[in-house]
């Protein structure tokens, strides 16, 4: 951050304790950009072993030590480790971080036209509850038994079988900080929407990314605490003896197990998937928000059925809350219940079909710019199609007999959260890049890194929908020990060698990020000629964020307008 | 049936249900096929036709688009008949329709724990005798009261074997944490949850060794919990029960496949 005045509140004020929404997006981008990085690479050595289930790797083990390896072949309790913490970070440090504590943080204040967040302590206690919910989830790989390693899900009594170790505890820590802070940005970003929007800008003036985030608050607000209860729940059996989730006659590794019963397991699963299906939408909706900026900006004509977006949003939004039991369908669930959740969960398919149609009716007519925004924002759409209709298999039950916890189930919503969602918040870093920096991000690095994500993301998750077909179970540190896991190794192979590819199709965008801050073009008010109010803000925008407060007077989309003389009139400039 | 999409993409089916299942997800996947196609063309044909080029402009009119309509009516209407014609009766056969006793079904009870399935049989009586969870112990893996008496030509093994071409009723509990049983080429697949004691059936049409596998992380060791699945003709099948019968002592068919 090279170019930032010095001038009164002193560094720390300015740039650890900030309040002013810019800086804490910025530091929740970049922290969130480590910890998807961080959490990339212990995927990356997942998918060594993956590949390779009898591989020596004594180089892993003079990086590791002997708690993950011994003679150079990796542990399954190391294995587990990296898979747990892998969904964990990508999810709860990574893309909700990014997506809303960075994007949400830095420019939706800007598009309302507000000087800041209505509540700019509580907007930099949020970051401060993070940070430290992240490190707590870190520092558990140094304890004795190693991080968390029963899934991402953390399902009892699994989960409680060895309260001895601290990982598991640590993570039930670290969710709470994580779920406490989410919980302190939405309530904030709801009221700043409702309450600091400058003077004509309505509802339905709102840019789309600014709806997006509205209704992400809502589901953050609303569906976390469950699981922030939930959470509490599963660390009281584990600390105090308690048996929410531990029922009778437990033998645990032939010993009666010690735990006073009476328990449920599977309400854990229902208090987590209360949560985690909204989830899902926290992390798809301010994908499409950005999308659809980047999209109306670079087609230079208004999103087609802009109302219809906004409404369909709205109603994914509500029925986020009525689908999670479609996670569990092959827990015994009976008739009734598992006709309402394929219902809800055909109806949900039908706004996601909306918004994703809109998105691409809106090229037709447009003079569609191919920059680096715009070839990440249109890659999101047959991907995030891709992963949406491959989520109709699982959605009916009876097709999900067979392909349930298989790694179809990984292609899928990996599907919808990376080449999906991280396509999108690509997108949006080269689009708003020049907003908070006052240059460019290099065109040609871009390219290249575009190019090299799509191809390796597709080649990395492609395979899993013929493992997932072959019947091959997810979470198998070794996958060969199945005949019909054998006959399709090779694609395992495939898709792990297009993982390390897309490690070094990072290198460019790495570069670029760091490089642009001195090396590239120094840009004005509104490089891409927008017409959104962080557009009338200087990039980058000072404290208080506006030179003078803008007043709008039209809609968020009005490119190309007939008789005006320019192909873009921004929602804060006045037609004479 | 002429299944051309996901042939050779999945295991074969030798159950009497499965059919119903692959043909689900069959009809799923040239839809989802037929609908990317549809976008891809669309998406490449606009791209290119809207390109930024000199001379072209966007236009403000938002375009009438009635294909798109159409095409939201045939995605709704199919999840629609899909839903109610295929997905909810075949789920519905599949978990409730359970074989009467007419139909003669072979029972056991599968007691899963790490890393392994005890498959019980209730022996010649047909009768499970009772179990309780504090006799559990290494040479009695699901707890057997043998002060039962119909408990005595229990007997339990850690493969499974069923007659072809006669319904199976499996009744699922785990010892531990949660499992998840699952056949691929039976097309079954049900969670193993402690606390609970869960129904299940198929019947399989064809003979063969195959194999049951974990589909639900449950330790270190899930990726190695999986059973031999023995489909046997009703003479091997009565053989492998006269030869598992306990005989004078009443157990020593437990397995030795403790942990390596």
């Amino acid at each position: 951050m090279s170019d930032h005045e010095h001038h009164d509140p002193g560094f720390i004020r300015k740039y650890v304790f900030s309040v002013d929404h810019k800086v804490i997006g910025i530091q929740y981008t970049v922290t969130s950009l480590l910890f998807l990085l961080f959490g990339f690479g212990l995927m990356m050595i997942m998918r060594a072993q993956l590949a390779y289930p009898q591989g020596d790797f004594s180089f892993l083990e003079r990086i590791f030590g002997e708690a993950g390896f011994v003679g150079g072949a990796m542990l399954p309790e190391f294995y587990n480790q990296l898979g747990a913490m892998h969904g964990t970070i990508m999810v709860f440090l990574g893309v909700v971080p990014l997506a809303v504590g960075g994007f949400g943080n830095y420019v939706m204040p800007l598009q309302i036209g507000a000087p800041d967040m209505a509540f700019p302590k509580l907007n930099m206690a949020s970051y401060w509850v993070y940070l430290p919910g992240g490190l707590i989830m870190l520092s558990s790989f140094f304890v004795e038994g190693g991080a968390a390693q029963y899934g991402w899900t953390a399902y009892p009594p699994l989960a409680n079988t060895q309260p001895e170790y601290l990982g598991q505890t640590l993570w039930l820590v670290g969710m709470v900080f994580l779920i406490t802070s989410s919980l302190l940005g939405s309530v904030n970003f709801i009221v700043t929407i409702v309450q600091l929007r400058v003077k004509g800008l309505s509802f339905f003036r709102l840019p789309f990314f600014v709806w997006a985030q509205f209704i992400t608050s809502f589901l953050l607000l609303l569906a976390f605490p469950p699981l922030e209860a939930a959470g509490v729940m599963q660390l009281m059996d584990r600390v105090a003896g308690t048996s929410f989730f531990m029922p009778d006659g437990l033998v645990i590794g032939g010993r009666p197990a010690n735990v006073a019963g009476g328990g449920n397991p599977l309400l854990w699963q229902h208090l987590f998937w209360f949560l985690a299906h909204p989830e899902v939408y926290v992390l798809i909706l301010p994908a499409l928000g950005i999308v659809g900026e980047v999209i109306a900006n670079n087609t230079r004509k208004p999103l087609w059925g802009y109302r219809s977006l906004v409404y369909s949003v709205i109603f994914l939004g509500f029925m986020s809350f009525i689908v999670w039991a479609h996670h569990m369908f092959m827990t015994g669930m009976g008739q009734t219940l598992s006709i309402f959740f394929q219902t809800t969960t055909m109806i949900i398919s039908i706004p996601s079909v909306i918004i994703l149609t809109a998105l691409i009716l809106s090229l037709w007519g447009g003079s569609i710019r191919f920059n680096v925004p715009m070839l990440f924002a249109l890659s999101f759409l047959p991907m995030f199609g891709i992963g949406g209709l491959t989520g109709l298999p699982l959605g009916l039950a009876a097709s999900d007999i067979q392909l349930h916890d298989t790694y179809y189930v990984i292609g899928h919503f990996h599907f919808v959260v990376a080449p999906g969602t991280l396509m999108a918040l690509f997108a949006g870093i080269y689009y708003w890049y020049p907003k908070a920096t006052g240059r460019m991000m290099n065109e040609m690095l871009g390219k290249l890194h575009w190019i090299g994500t799509l191809v390796f993301l597709n080649g990395v998750f492609i395979p899993m929908f013929v493992q997932g077909l072959a019947g091959v179970s997810r979470r198998l540190y070794d996958q060969t020990w199945y005949e019909h896991g054998k006959e399709v190794q090779n694609w395992t192979v495939a898709s792990s060698w297009s993982a390390w590819l897309l490690g070094i199709a990072q290198i460019p965008f790495i570069l670029n990020f760091f490089l642009s801050l001195r090396a590239g073009k120094k840009v004005g008010e509104n490089p891409w000629h927008a017409t959104t109010l962080e557009w009338a803000a200087p990039s980058p925008p000072p404290h208080g964020n506006f030179t003078s407060e803008p007043v709008v007077y039209r809609g968020p989309y009005e490119y190309s307008v007939p008789g005006d003389s320019e192909d873009y009139s921004p929602q804060f400039v006045q037609k004479a | 049936m002429d299944f051309t999409l996901l042939d050779g993409l999945m295991p074969k089916d030798i159950s009497t249900h499965g059919y119903q299942i692959d043909r689900l997800l069959e009809y799923l996947h040239w839809f989802m096929l037929l609908i990317f196609i549809g976008w891809a063309i669309f998406l490449t044909y606009t791209l290119v036709k809207f390109r930024a080029r000199q001379g072209h402009k966007a236009s403000y009119d938002e375009i009438k688009a009635k294909p798109s309509k159409y095409a939201e009516i045939f995605v709704v209407a199919f999840e629609l008949v899909l839903l109610v014609g295929l997905a909810v009766p075949t789920f519905a056969y599949v978990r409730t329709d359970f074989p009467g006793k007419d139909k003669n079904p072979v029972e056991i009870r599968v007691v899963a724990e790490q890393f392994q399935w005890n498959m019980h049989y209730p022996g010649e009586d047909g009768v499970f005798g009772k179990t309780r969870p504090d006799l559990v112990a290494s040479d009695n893996l699901v707890g057997l009261d043998l002060s039962d008496p119909a408990a005595g030509d229990d007997f339990v093994v850690p493969t499974m074997h069923v007659p072809v071409d006669r319904p199976v009723v499996l009744q699922l509990s785990s010892k531990d944490v949660i499992h998840s049983f699952f056949i691929p080429v039976m097309r079954v697949k049900q969670d193993v949850i402690p606390g609970m004691s869960i129904p299940m059936w198929f019947e399989a049409t064809e003979t063969g060794e195959y194999q049951i596998a974990c589909a639900q992380l449950c330790g270190n060791n899930h990726f190695r919990m999986s059973a031999q699945f023995y489909v046997d003709t009703e003479k091997d099948y009565a053989a492998f029960l006269a030869e598992n019968a306990p005989g004078g002592d009443d157990e020593e068919e437990e397995e030795e496949e403790e942990d390596e």
